[in-house]
């Protein structure tokens, strides 16, 4: 059981936390405005990607913040951790 | 019996005190300090256990958790299956027998307690032989945080096996000085009889302690029989010694056949003579010193049989003892029933067996060399590497975090293991920047002979005409070098395909012995080098751990959290039938006496809704929302309008996620221009907090507003029925209860005797009802109140299943048993509920998908049973006949399912709500439900089936 760093409270268990699956994907602005197509895109679509990934995650027991953080999918090690308004990180 | 083959002296057993016990109904005795398999060699019993799939007899074969012969299940003092002789440590009263591969759990509830320590460290060294008590000392000194962890009951690890000595003096006077040292450091944690099971990412380590095993009946009731050490260390330490490798021949499994470590074990540590007549079998040099401590004590070797061409250097020493050495040779069989009589020995050159003899014996011993135990450095993801010279696998790399030092690294005298336990410890407080002492002194060990080269032999080429089929690989099995080449023969190649074809390595022991030869006899067979054969996968546990030692204190009412209400205990007094929703017990009935569930919700219905009922509806979740966008939070989070709600009133709502499915509903109570109280189901109360909190952190952080959970800061106790007005004005007579001043949907503050209570005219059960929620201090002393001036109309106090009724009478749904994620507002028929005027919530843009806009769409409706007698089981499919009369074809089509049933005092018979493919549209037709082979007739209507005007609840 891995140790990830909550930018808040610092590393802990895994067991805290909960997924919340792919970052950085925004609650459109007028979705009143999009096709059907580009709705259920928002709503039903996420990438798959084996190596690094963006993903928000919540310190569910234990300060309850969300976060993101780059996680490789194919090791499940956290690459590091940011907090919700910081930009994407850029990775290699 | 008599201790018939026990030394003079010796031993660190305790001589002067006997121990009783029984094996396989036998009376034994012995000495504390011994195992279950040192007392029986010590009487002279070999024979544990007869074999899983052959029976053939098997024995004590290795002196720990490596041995594969000797299973046992203890009878007393608790039933404990699977366990092995030579790590069962000996108590008075213990009962045994012998287990042919398999065990029997126990009948009767374990009533010992078991738990869990956490524990962070600097440094946790795993192992407390040399090269792990020099690596402990070293950092002690530096004044780290260590934790030493051993499996045995001592300290001392191969010391204890052995003659060596240190200083001068017997290396065991080292062993307790380092004890005794590390005693004093306020900082070090020293447990013995705690195996380290699993190592995993980041430090994690977890430790098995037997606290109170040993002690048998004796145990003390309060101190928990085992626990778990759940370690987290910055850098960890892996001195776990090394495995002796059997070599495999024909009929290798015969008791009193044993691996040479082993026999010094018996010898120097439990003062056992495991033979009397002994032949030695090796590669290697190590078995030579089990051949001298054996014949200085007088047990007769006939011979040191050593595979070598050119034997050992240390053949001359055994010739002056007297004891013969026949280099370039092996054993290739035995012979004996319940314990070896005769070796088979013959030539051994360039792999070829030539003529043999039968030499006479009882105890053959074998070493094949030494297998560094490096199931902790694997199971952390170290890559391992085949050393050629020794035909082990070593650590290949080096990991963050975790090294493994002494006879774990292939290293085989003791002045290396300190020195390099003490060269690791260094290392690892270097990485984590701390100083070691000055002062840092390590015994001296006398200087190292050069062992003559091993050589590497997995197996003796079998020359009886059986192929193999008698040459055990892995004895917990019955697994051969057969079976290994018929799995070569059927195509395997990964050493892991030809572990589960074969079964090798997946016994108790989990391999300790057979792993490595599996690999070696594969790549031989393969004509590969082993490295390519590689091994299978090291996974946790290392040892067996039971069940309940992981389960710890989350057992029975401790697994799961229960929430009871404040008035629990009245429930208990009156008589309440309880049931679980989530980790809540909720009251389903109050039966009287002579009723069952059906009579006592049939009276319960019908005090609410001809006279009063008063409901404990405490777990409803309750979530204050507060700040300047409250207001805004809820509004894009409910379907319909809160915003417009004025302070004093209540409104009920829908929520949706994005996908425009109901997640949740309740009703929402406007305390300020500001301040909102959400009331949730009972079930989705944390869910909804979560729901909340997501969308303010994730995309909404610029609006002004805090939720918190309320739930268990009020109690709410609904007081429904025609008669609640007169309860309620009666109770609290500040309040004017009228209909004009405290209408349907709105809420009042008052107090009682200073106490404040808030009520709310809400409804879900469709008549005239109150709710009253006050602070849980005063639970009891309010609902006896409202009981009181309850009495006069005969109130009744109702629970889950009567609540049930009379809201699926209503036609209300119950998010969660009417819904299951595919359902939207409007399938609910709650498209009032849907606002026309917010330009966006979460869940609008969902709705105008085609597939939620299908007419045939599956819709709540009601059903009544046209026999107005079958209640329809829930969960019922739903099927139509044709117009002619017939049922269609199989498969049938369905066109939905009951959602809930139950009988209507109301009605007067039962009725149900389902989930119907364009149910409105089918209002007023007959369906079929399947009940027990029969097809009911049943009437689609309405989901509303008591006062669709709303004129009771309303008045």
């Amino acid at each position: 059981m891995q140790l990830i760093e909550c930018p808040w409270c610092g590393p802990r268990e895994e067991v805290e936390f909960s997924y919340g699956g792919q970052a950085h994907v925004p609650y459109p602005d007028d979705p009143g405005g999009l096709s059907d197509e580009e709705w259920a895109h928002y709503v039903f679509f996420r990438d798959n990607t084996k190596g690094r990934f963006a993903e928000r995650w919540n310190h569910s027991i234990g300060c309850r913040r969300w976060f993101n953080a780059i996680r490789d999918t194919a090791t499940y090690r956290f690459e590091r951790v940011y907090r919700l308004d910081d930009p994407k990180p850029v990775t290699p | 019996m008599t201790s018939t083959s026990r030394t003079a002296e010796g031993g660190r057993i305790d001589r002067a005190t006997t121990l009783e016990f029984t094996f396989d109904g036998q009376p034994f005795t012995g000495h504390p300090g011994d195992t279950l398999a040192s007392a029986l060699l010590a009487s002279g019993r070999h024979q544990i256990a007869t074999s899983i799939k052959l029976g053939r007899p098997r024995g004590v074969a290795a002196a720990w958790a490596e041995d594969p012969g000797s299973l046992v299940q203890i009878e007393e003092p608790f039933p404990e299956p699977m366990l092995l002789a030579t790590t069962v440590e000996l108590y008075d009263g213990l009962a045994a027998h012998g287990l042919p591969g398999q065990g029997r759990l126990a009948e009767v509830p374990d009533s010992a307690r078991y738990d869990a320590v956490h524990h962070h460290v600097d440094l946790l060294v795993v192992g407390a032989g040399p090269a792990g008590l020099a690596a402990a000392l070293t950092a002690a000194r530096a004044g780290a945080r260590v934790a030493v962890v051993d499996e045995q009951s001592e300290a001392g690890g191969s010391l204890l096996s052995g003659t060596e000595r240190l200083d001068g003096a017997p290396a065991l006077q080292w062993v307790a000085a380092a004890v005794a040292e590390l005693a004093e450091h306020p900082e070090v944690l020293h447990l013995q009889r705690t195996t380290a099971f699993g190592s995993y990412e980041d430090g994690f380590v977890l430790a098995l302690e037997r606290r109170t095993d040993h002690l048998g009946a004796t145990a003390p009731k309060h101190l928990a029989r085992q626990r778990v050490w759940r370690f987290r260390a910055r850098s960890i330490v892996v001195a776990t010694g090394a495995h002796e490798r059997p070599v495999v021949f024909t009929d290798n499994d015969r008791p009193g056949i044993m691996l040479a470590g082993a026999a010094r074990t018996f010898l120097h540590r439990y003062g056992v003579l495991p033979g009397r007549e002994a032949v030695v079998f090796t590669t290697n040099d190590s078995a030579y010193d089990a051949a001298l401590d054996l014949h200085r004590v007088g047990v007769c070797v006939q011979a040191v049989v050593d595979a070598r061409p050119e034997g050992s250097a240390r053949r001359e020493e055994c010739e002056r003892a007297g004891i013969r050495v026949l280099p370039g040779a092996v054993v290739t069989g035995t012979q004996g029933v319940d314990r070896v009589t005769h070796a088979l020995v013959a030539p051994f050159v360039d792999g070829e067996v030539g003529a043999g003899s039968a030499i006479a014996c009882d105890l053959l011993l074998v070493s094949g060399g030494w297998n560094p135990a490096v199931h902790l450095f694997s199971q952390a993801r170290g890559r391992l590497r085949y050393d050629e010279g020794l035909g082990a696998f070593l650590p290949g790399e080096e990991l963050d975090g975790l090294s493994v030092t002494g006879s774990a690294t292939g290293v085989s005298d003791l002045g290396g293991c300190l020195a390099h336990g003490q060269r690791v410890a260094r290392a690892a407080l270097a990485a984590l920047a701390i100083t070691p002492a000055g002062d840092d002194r390590l015994p001296a060990a006398p200087e190292a002979v050069v062992p003559t080269a091993p050589l590497v032999l997995w197996r003796v080429p079998d020359s009886s005409g059986a192929e193999g089929s008698t040459q055990f690989v892995d004895l917990q099995r019955d697994a051969t070098v057969a079976d290994i080449a018929r799995a070569v023969g059927a195509g395997l190649r990964s050493i892991e395909h030809i572990k589960r074809y074969t079964t090798i390595g997946t016994a108790h022991d989990q391999g300790k012995t057979s792993g490595v030869l599996t690999s070696g006899i594969t790549a031989e067979l393969l004509g590969i080098p082993v490295q390519d054969t590689g091994t299978t996968t090291f996974r946790p546990p290392y040892t067996p751990v039971a069940f309940a030692a992981l389960a710890g204190r989350d057992r029975g009412r401790l697994f799961d959290p229960e929430r009871v209400t404040a008035l629990h205990e009245w429930h208990v007094a009156a008589g309440a039938v309880f049931e679980d929703v989530g980790q809540w017990k909720r009251p389903r009935y109050y039966p009287q006496p002579g009723e069952d569930m059906e009579a006592a919700v049939l009276r319960e219905c019908a005090a609410a809704r001809t006279g009063v009922g008063i409901l404990d509806g405490s777990t409803l979740g309750k979530i204050d929302v507060q700040g300047p966008d409250a207001a805004v939070l809820l509004d894009r989070l409910y379907t319909n309008l809160i915003s417009s709600l004025k302070v004093g009133s209540v409104r009920y709502g829908v929520m949706c996620g994005v996908d425009g499915m109901v997640i949740d509903d309740g009703t929402v109570l406007r305390l300020a221009e500001d301040r909102f109280l959400v009331l949730t189901t009972t079930g989705g109360a944390a869910k909804i907090l979560d729901w909340m909190e997501e969308w303010v952190q994730t995309e909404w952080p610029d609006l002004r507003v805090h939720c918190t959970s309320v739930t268990e800061q009020w109690v709410t106790f609904p007081v429904v029925g025609p008669r609640s007005r007169d309860v309620i004005g009666a109770v609290f007579p500040d309040v004017d209860v009228s209909n004009e001043a405290f209408p349907f949907m709105t809420w009042r503050d008052t107090t009682l005797e200073g106490v404040p209570v808030r009520l709310a005219r809400i409804s879900f059960s469709g008549e005239l009802a109150f709710e009253v929620y006050v602070n849980p201090w005063y639970a009891v002393a309010v609902w006896e109140r409202l009981l009181e001036a309850g009495r006069p109309y005969g109130i009744t106090p109702y629970g889950t299943e009567t609540m049930h009724v009379l809201r699926a009478e209503k036609g209300y749904p119950i998010i969660g048993q009417d819904t299951d994620g595919t359902v939207t507002p409007q399938d609910l028929g709650m498209g009032w509920a849907v606002s026309k005027k917010k330009p966006d919530f979460v869940g609008k843009r969902s709705f105008a998908r085609p597939a939620n806009q299908d007419p045939l769409r599956k819709q709540l409706v009601g059903l009544l049973p046209t026999d107005r007698q079958t209640v329809l089981p829930e969960g019922s499919q739903i099927v139509e006949f044709f117009p002619d009369g017939q049922l269609p074809p199989p498969p049938v089509p369905m066109l939905g399912h009951v959602t809930s049933s139950y009988r209507s005092a109301e009605l007067a018979r039962p009725f149900a709500l389902a989930l119907v493919k364009g149910g409105r549209e089918r209002i007023g037709d007959t369906v079929h439900v399947p009940v027990n082979g029969t097809l009911v007739p049943v009437e689609v209507t309405g989901s509303v089936l008591v006062d669709p005007e709303g004129a009771r609840r309303d008045g």
